[in-house]
């Protein structure tokens, strides 16, 4: 059934589906219809979930940490400053191997204040262990949220689920509402491996030593490293893991998707835009206004942020002229992160094959400023006559 | 009108339920076979009273650019008095049409380039039985009037729908009334 609605709702309607039993969350702009929502559910008993309203997002993530311990499907959701603020829980959400589901209503981080949207917020906790989704459109959040919980729970690892603030989150649009049925089908209940119980104390992730040693039961235990090791070489097989959810998910929604990328006209294109959310489908407005003047261009957003498509993008962009990567982050005192993430990946595939194109980065919409499709379009037609700067361009900007 | 893509842009102020009334409308017009609907209120500046500003992007086919309407086809204003505040034909196309809520005559208004329709809402909607200063749903059966947009019958079941716990029959008369009265012209 199609509805019309926002994506705070969209998203908010993906967890009751899901049937998360623990939600903790403390309101931030463009967050708060989101959570909002989700109390009104459990108050009208239509969600049989706790809601534990919390003083701070620190704690919000702490109570998650702590129920999805003790074996509960968990959910909460934040934004800029919000996601600052317990930044050091979500480093150990993902250090504790917990499949949490977060969603990031990206907004621009102070100072100075500024309640609109860029993506710096998310881009900020790339390295911090979890794995990143980026969304470009209302279905696509819910049926993210719902994929993402299936993920989670098989590699145990968090998942922020990013979407623009405002540009999404309270733009309404029609969406296919999965049934709940489905979703039962295709998300068990969370059976942990291991869960804690009051009946048998335990202590978890207590201190570590630089080396290895016995446990209590006589047993060589993995130390910090190995723990971390092992974090980041399943965050590497989640790639395999998120192309089994999305077949899975095509069998019972019918609805289906490359899981790391969504090309638009790049077959044949010799310039491709890149990007992360719903910028990359405003790109389609001026890809499809380049290919009338005869210049074959594409769009790719990366769905996937982390772990790192790095084969998938450099296979698809192989062979091509220029790559623009537009971007409403970067990482200060260099680069776009994407850019960054992506020259890596390509000089990894294709350096010495002949094929690497050249990589221009253009920054846009940093703090809300309005990104106009004509804009887009010129920066992108000039950024095919050849690079513009090494150095990365700002797109909009009044000095 | 039976058009590929159209674009209305609603002024009213904090409070007076313009985005509900974007809401109905977008609906109506998915209901209708429009595939893709986008509706984006403005941001970060809302509060009761003040100038607010609604886009409404309906389209034969998925909609992928969500920036602000430029040039809108369709202006609606819920509050004469905005006209004084805001330019309200900021960028509507030529031929475009503005539909307004005012107690003044039609003969005192002169758009050059545009069609206007108004009808004074404020009053029908009480004499509807609605609150006073209640125009939302009104506005709505004066908007189909000037622009024959999707056909009242289906912007009235909306409006039902949508005020389904909340008078919902004078809402909608409100709007049945305002289609009759509406004056359009330009």
């Amino acid at each position: 059934m199609h509805i019309i609605e926002n994506g705070n709702a969209a998203a908010a309607l993906g967890v009751k589906l899901c049937r998360a039993s623990v939600i903790a969350a403390y309101p931030i702009t463009p967050q708060t219809p989101l959570t909002e929502k989700l109390s009104e559910y459990v108050e009208r008993g239509d969600m049989k979930a706790e809601y534990i309203p919390v003083e701070s997002e620190h704690s919000a993530l702490a109570v998650c940490i702590a129920a999805s311990s003790a074996g509960a499907r968990v959910f909460t959701a934040t934004s800029a400053n919000g996601l600052l603020y317990m930044h050091e829980q979500v480093q150990w959400a993902s250090g504790a191997r917990l499949p949490i589901v977060m969603c990031v209503v990206n907004r621009a981080v102070g100072a100075p204040w500024n309640i609109w949207n860029d993506q710096q917020d998310s881009i900020s906790q790339r390295d911090t262990g979890w794995i990143q989704i980026y969304c470009a459109d209302h279905q696509q959040i819910i049926d993210t949220v719902i994929k993402a919980y299936w993920i989670a729970e098989k590699v145990s690892i968090p998942i922020m689920v990013c979407y623009d603030g405002y540009i999404l989150s309270h733009t309404f649009m029609p969406f296919d509402l999965p049934d709940q049925e489905k979703v039962d089908a295709f998300l068990p209940p969370f059976k942990p491996d291991y869960a804690l119980r009051p009946e048998e104390p335990a202590n978890l992730n207590t201190v570590t030593l630089p080396d290895v040693r016995m446990d209590v039961h006589g047993e060589l235990a993995h130390s910090y490293m190995e723990i971390r090791y092992l974090l980041q070489e399943e965050l590497r097989t989640t790639l395999a893991v998120a192309a089994d959810a999305e077949k899975r998910f095509a069998e019972i929604f019918g609805r289906c998707g490359d899981p790391y990328i969504e090309s638009y006209r790049c077959d044949d294109a010799d310039h491709v835009a890149i990007g992360l959310g719903s910028l990359t489908y405003q790109l389609r407005v001026s890809v499809d206004a380049l290919r009338k003047e005869g210049i074959k261009v594409g769009v790719m957003g990366v769905r996937f942020y982390r772990p790192f498509p790095d084969e998938a993008i450099a296979s698809a962009l192989k062979g091509k002229k220029t790559i623009i990567v537009f971007e409403k982050a970067l990482s200060y005192g260099y680069e776009g992160a994407l850019t960054s993430d992506l020259k890596s990946a390509l000089y990894e595939h294709l350096a010495g094959t002949g094929n690497l194109p050249s990589v221009q980065n253009f920054i846009v919409g940093i703090g809300g400023r309005e990104i106009r499709t004509d804009d887009l379009t010129q920066m992108f037609r000039t950024a095919t006559l050849g690079r513009v700067s090494r150095e990365p361009t700002w797109i909009g900007l009044k000095l | 009108m039976d058009k590929e893509f159209i674009e209305i842009r609603w002024h009213g102020r904090g409070g007076q339920g313009a985005i509900t009334a974007a809401k109905i409308v977008a609906s109506a017009a998915f209901a209708s076979g429009y595939a893709g609907v986008v509706m984006a209120p403005t941001f970060g500046t809302e509060r009761r009273g003040a100038p607010v500003m609604t886009s409404l992007k309906i389209s034969k086919t998925k909609i992928y650019d969500l920036s602000p309407i430029e040039t809108p086809d369709i202006v609606v204003v819920l509050d004469h008095l905005l006209l004084k505040e805001t330019d309200v034909t900021h960028g509507l196309k030529k031929g475009g049409i503005i539909v307004l809520n005012t107690p003044v005559a039609f003969e005192s208004y002169g758009f050059k380039d545009f069609k206007l329709a108004i009808a004074d809402i404020t009053a029908i909607s009480v004499e509807a039985g609605l609150p006073h200063g209640m125009v939302n749903t009104g506005i709505i059966g004066s908007l189909e009037k000037g622009t024959s947009l999707l056909g009242i019958d289906i912007l009235i079941k909306g409006i039902e729908e949508e005020f389904k716990t909340r008078n919902p029959q004078k809402n909608s008369l409100a709007a049945r009334i305002a289609y009759e009265r509406t004056r359009v012209g330009g």
